[in-house]
């Protein structure tokens, strides 16, 4: 996009989701729907929030080069549905702890609707096609996160 | 032919990285994972159920079937879990 850089970062050190987001708002003044979605580090394994084991940490492992190529296409696939003015996509990689963001995504429209939902669009194929690997670290030792069918199944309907 | 593996692919493997030279016959995906099964018992633990293993072909996500003759760099990688 000219006039645009940065719409893509994979980085191993944290970063602040505010700042980010902030940052958006200042570099699209022309755009009055700003969507965003963070997915952070959650402490527990699996799907039960209150019997699930306490992770301390996580590594995330990725593909270098095709992470990058893979969040560029899934934009350029969003500005074909929807009146985006940008959209940033951000990833970390390495080793986190709970509390920590692992992803923001942020979208830029004139209006709501058009942001929300290439947001969304962005988010649900990231989770499938964007090649990064979990692993959790618990009191148990670590261990490979599965694949959820559900994922797959959310980002179908797009 | 430059070879990748990621999360416990690579861990079944041993390695991250090899560079190889597939014979001929090695057409598809597939092709290609039956012959690196043959490799090391590592190779045939980390291909033993093709299923659950993914292929990116010069970067980009690929079935089974496609083609890797004249490919740079073939991945192999558990399904993907970031977000």
């Amino acid at each position: 996009m000219p006039g645009h850089t940065g719409n893509v970062r994979v980085q191993e050190a944290p970063f602040d989701p505010g700042a980010e987001i902030n940052g958006f708002l200042a570099r699209n003044p022309n755009s009055g729907g700003i969507a965003s979605f963070i997915g952070q580090m959650r402490d527990f394994r699996g799907t039960d929030r209150s019997g699930g084991e306490k992770v301390s940490a996580m590594t995330l492992e990725h593909y270098p080069g095709m992470a990058e190529k893979q969040f560029e296409a899934l934009i350029a696939d969003a500005r074909q549905r929807w009146a985006l003015d940008d959209a940033l996509l951000i990833h970390r990689h390495g080793k986190l702890h709970p509390s920590e963001a692992i992803v923001l995504v942020a979208t830029a429209s004139a209006h709501r609707a058009d942001a929300l939902s290439a947001c969304e669009f962005l988010i649900d194929w990231l989770k499938t096609q964007a090649p990064f690997w979990k692993k959790e670290v618990s009191s148990g030792g670590a261990a490979w996160v599965a694949a959820q069918s559900t994922d797959e199944a959310r980002a179908k309907r797009w | 032919m430059t070879l990748l593996y990621f999360a416990w692919v690579r861990e079944k493997i041993g390695i991250s990285e090899e560079s190889l030279t597939p014979p001929a016959n090695v057409r598809t995906v597939d092709d290609l994972m039956t012959w690196l099964a043959s490799r090391s018992a590592g190779h045939a633990d980390a291909f033993a159920d093709r299923k659950l293993v993914k292929a990116a072909v010069d970067q980009v996500h690929v079935q089974a079937r496609a083609d890797v003759q004249g490919a740079k760099e073939v991945a192999f990688f558990p399904p993907v879990t970031g977000g």
